[in-house]
């Protein structure tokens, strides 16, 4: 034992009636890269809060270096050298790198910021980073700020270091980069805890994997004797199979053609440039890219809610053959043209739906205006509601809870249930797994599979390749608001998407 | 560093959040919480004016209750304060923080004595008071209207906006006050006192009656109008998320503006019934602070108009015993806001402890392993 960094023993959590943490032991030692490996919800994140100070456990004792500590602040567990890279950078836009990582440091006397990026220089190159101290956050890319956090958590003297789903927003060669990056810092003799539930980058990278399934502590493994259908097996408690199955698209027609559409931002700046692709009916089209390249914007343009600059939205309407263009139509005016086109977007509470009212009065979101009436109807809808949670096992206490209440896979299943429910000829549907378990994710997939089925045409937004190359019929990439390659979905490889997610704006021109 | 050596305390006390309470517990804890505050305002008045807390109580429920003529007057006084309550909550409820009740009440209240002192004697009273009815709510809702446009069209800051509507609104009525009262003189007297012109009729004998009624019409209407009808459905969605709503294809602008124009007009006709109804003429108090303290009206019933009845009844209440304390034992009127402050900050203090639970260290014992 005196190797362990970190020990935590009988570390018990509640929120109200939730237990996110229930009697939790864990120990890393130093020199070691632990994966913390469990669905969403599982308490991955509450347990590495209760170690970086931002929440107090109920129950249970922390040992550093073989000490009982208690951890009450963020300052408390910087002076025990832990640092925590969190998932949602907290960084100072218009600050320089090195402003951000000695922002907060209390050192006596006047700040040197010649002296900071000599040390942020000694740091970056004992570990392999590649950063400029005097580059500005909001000039920089993703990882880029990642690399940021993590140098200002070792800047602080962190020697043990938790990061908090890191990859989530990487390309696959980002990935790689960072993983030598930690690999180097294990060597270096830092306790490394990774918060992931990708399971081949739990392999890959780890010296052992502890599990957690809904807040309790299944057991740690050595990763050299286990393998991913164990490590499913102890995530989800059962044995279940990840294979998506994929029909081939039967009588694929045009449905919806984009044609060189571009968008700008307010400031000015090119979020689409030149986009043109077209959704067949009856196949799934996946979209791919690092977060925040243009795949929200491109859906909203579709959608009627972001403001296009130039080019064409053409829908081939199956039922009267003719062609509309949807080009800076209201969402009013798309349905009004007899558009059946549902969209699942990417923040469900902010976007998809009404988190303080209850799932009867979510469903009435699309059909409310129904009748000449000025009072509501609500009994379909609540039917509607009622069918969904029985037909999609949403777990709630009734129809009438406020949906902000459910768990993150049940809100997905009220929205896209109530998207499909409208029975759509093009449902669009961004990240619609993002934060979801494993089964969940799976009645998810199928339920996109069996539109497919019904000759909808399938626009799916996600960041797992993996699910990507399995689930869709042909996959484009997306680069800073540009296509950067059409690939078919059952013969591409994971590392040409990688490639083209990196392309940068500018410097390959697409015709 | 040096903090590994410090103490391994637990910190004194820690605050978690508590699942969702019964709802009679619920109502025992703000029981409780009225009854911490009279404990405390009792202690209170003991230290500073060395009273029998228990006198003081019962001069604040005479003052409410005492004769038959005080019970009008408190009904008087929370119907007009509910008047105004039911005109913000509309905007409250879609986020769009009107400030300027107040305004809008003056406003209204300008229309009405304008139409009465113009055109009071050249019509019969009926469409004189229709008359001022329409000039009410129009006033009411131009007052509204311009921050909502303002804000829809290019997002200024409605609070700002409403706010600074308030004084231009005081200004005009002293305007026009010097412009109405011939000798200069700031304040205005009561308008056709004899002739009655422009007056609301007594109901069954009784002044206020009319004011009340209309009051309670309006309640159990807006009640359905928020619950119940179309309008109210997208309100709440605009309020709950502006995205969810463009994202639905609600007109986001166009509700902001017409919800702003029933939460005006509703102002101005509590203007109306002030000036028609109650007061007889105009002064820069006609709304005497009511704009505001209906916010917290609004908010304590969280937007419910029934629930609005109980919460004003609370407000007008404290506020009514208060000043009859003031004057009954010849207390300052400071006195009475401070008991007013108790029991307000309790009641809505126990909020808190219905969300949250607190934790202390000496729950368990410490070890050291």
């Amino acid at each position: 034992m005196g190797n362990a960094a970190i020990e935590l023993r009988g570390i018990t959590k509640c929120f109200g009636n939730i237990v996110a943490n229930k009697d939790v032991n864990l120990t890393v030692n130093n020199g070691e890269i632990l994966s913390l490996l469990g669905e969403n919800g599982s308490g991955k994140t509450t347990l590495m809060n209760m170690i970086s100070g931002i929440y107090y456990p109920d129950e249970g004792h922390i040992f550093i270096d073989g000490q009982e500590v208690v951890i009450r602040s963020p300052k408390d567990a910087f002076d025990y050298h832990i640092g925590m890279i969190h998932q949602h950078f907290k960084l100072v836009d218009v600050f320089t790198a090195a402003q951000n990582i000695v922002l907060g440091l209390d050192e006596p006397g006047k700040f040197d910021m010649k002296k900071v990026s000599a040390r942020v220089a000694e740091i970056s190159q004992k570990y392999g980073f590649d950063i400029d101290p005097n580059k500005k956050i909001f000039d920089m890319s993703v990882s880029e700020k990642q690399t940021v956090e993590i140098i200002k958590v070792l800047y602080r003297g962190a020697k043990i270091l938790i990061l908090d789903e890191p990859t989530a927003v990487l390309a696959p060669q980002e990935t790689q980069k960072l993983f030598t990056i930690l690999r180097r810092m294990r060597n270096d003799g830092k306790a490394i805890i990774i918060i992931t539930h990708k399971l081949h980058e739990v392999l890959s990278l780890s010296d052992r994997v502890a599990v957690l399934r809904r807040g309790e502590y299944i057991g740690t493994v050595d990763t050299v004797d286990t393998n991913e259908d164990e490590l499913t097996e102890m995530m989800v408690g059962k044995k279940i199979s990840l294979n998506i199955e994929r029909s081939d698209p039967v009588n694929p027609q045009e449905r919806l053609s984009v044609k060189h559409l571009g968008c700008v931002s307010k400031e000015g700046v090119k979020l689409l440039d030149d986009v043109s692709f077209t959704a067949y009916s009856g196949e799934i089209l996946g979209i791919a890219g690092i977060a925040g390249s243009g795949q929200r914007e491109l859906l909203e343009a579709i959608a009627g809610l972001q403001h296009v600059s130039s080019g064409e939205i053409v829908y081939h309407n199956p039922k009267t053959d003719k062609e509309e263009n949807l080009r800076d139509k209201t969402p009013l005016q798309i349905r009004e043209l007899g558009v059946r086109l549902s969209f699942v977007p990417e923040d469900r509470l902010g976007m998809g739906l009404v988190g303080n009212m209850d799932i009867v009065d979510n469903m009435m979101l699309r059909s409310y205006r129904r009748g000449k009436s000025v009072f509501l109807e609500r009994k379909a809808p609540k039917d509607l509601a009622e069918r969904i949670i029985e037909e999609l096992q949403v777990v709630t206490p009734s129809a009438n809870t406020p949906v902000r209440r459910l768990s993150g896979g049940n809100v997905q299943k009220v929205l896209v249930g109530r998207e499909i429910a409208a029975s759509p000829t093009v449902l669009m549907a961004a990240y619609p797994v993002r934060g979801l378990d494993i089964n969940s994710s799976y009645a998810i997939y199928n339920l996109l599979n069996q539109q497919k089925k019904n000759g909808v045409a399938v626009i799916f937004v996600g960041e797992d390749l993996d699910v990507l190359m399995e689930l869709c019929d042909r996959i484009l990439v997306i680069g800073s608001g540009r296509v950067t390659g059409i690939v078919n979905g059952r013969e591409a490889n994971k590392n040409e998407i990688g490639l083209m997610m990196t392309q940068s704006a500018g410097g390959k021109t697409h015709e | 560093m040096n903090n590994l050596s410090k103490t391994t305390h637990e910190p004194l006390i820690h605050i978690t959040k508590r699942a969702a309470m019964d709802w009679w517990k619920a109502c025992l804890v703000r029981l409780a919480s009225i009854v911490v505050a009279l404990l405390l305002c009792a202690g209170v008045i003991i230290l500073l004016t060395k009273l029998n807390p228990v006198e003081i109580y019962a001069t604040m429920f005479k003052g409410n209750f005492g004769t038959p003529r005080k019970i009008w007057v408190l009904l008087q006084n929370l119907s007009m304060l509910l008047c105004i309550s039911l005109a913000v909550t509309p905007a409250f409820k879609m986020r769009f923080w009107n400030l300027g009740a107040e305004g809008q009440v003056l406003v209204g209240g300008l229309g009405a004595m304008a139409c009465m002192f113009y055109i009071g004697d050249r019509l019969p009273n009926v469409v004189l008071i229709l008359i001022m009815l329409v000039a009410s709510i129009l006033g009411g809702v131009v007052w509204a209207v311009i921050p909502a446009v303002f804000k829809a069209k290019w997002n200024t800051n409605e609070s700002l906006f409403t706010l600074m509507m308030n004084y231009i609104a005081i200004q005009l009525v002293s305007f026009f006050i010097m412009v109405w009262v011939p000798n200069g003189s700031s304040v205005m007297g009561v308008v056709n006192a004899d002739s009655r012109f422009g007056w609301l009729p007594d109901l069954f004998g009784q002044k206020y009656l009319f004011n009340i009624l209309v009051v309670a019409v309006l309640t159990v209407v807006m009640f359905v109008y928020l619950k119940y009808s179309k309008h109210g459905y997208e309100i709440s969605v605009v309020g709950g998320s502006e995205n969810t709503a463009r994202y639905i294809g609600i007109n986001v602008k166009k509700v902001i503006i017409r919800t702003l124009m029933l939460s005006g007009g509703i102002c101005g006709l509590a203007g109306f019934l002030l000036v028609s109804g109650t007061n007889h003429t105009i002064s820069k108090n006609l709304a005497g602070g009511m704009g505001f303290t209906a916010i917290m009206v609004s908010w304590l019933a969280k937007f419910n108009p029934l629930m609005m009845v109980l919460t004003s009844f609370l407000i007008v209440f404290l506020q009514r015993g208060a000043g009859e304390i003031a004057t009954q034992f010849r207390l300052n009127e400071s006195v009475s806001d401070i008991l007013t402050g108790i029991i307000l900050f309790c009641i809505i203090g126990c909020e808190f402890f219905i969300n949250y639970q607190i934790h202390t260290r000496n729950k368990h014992k410490e070890e050291t392993v």
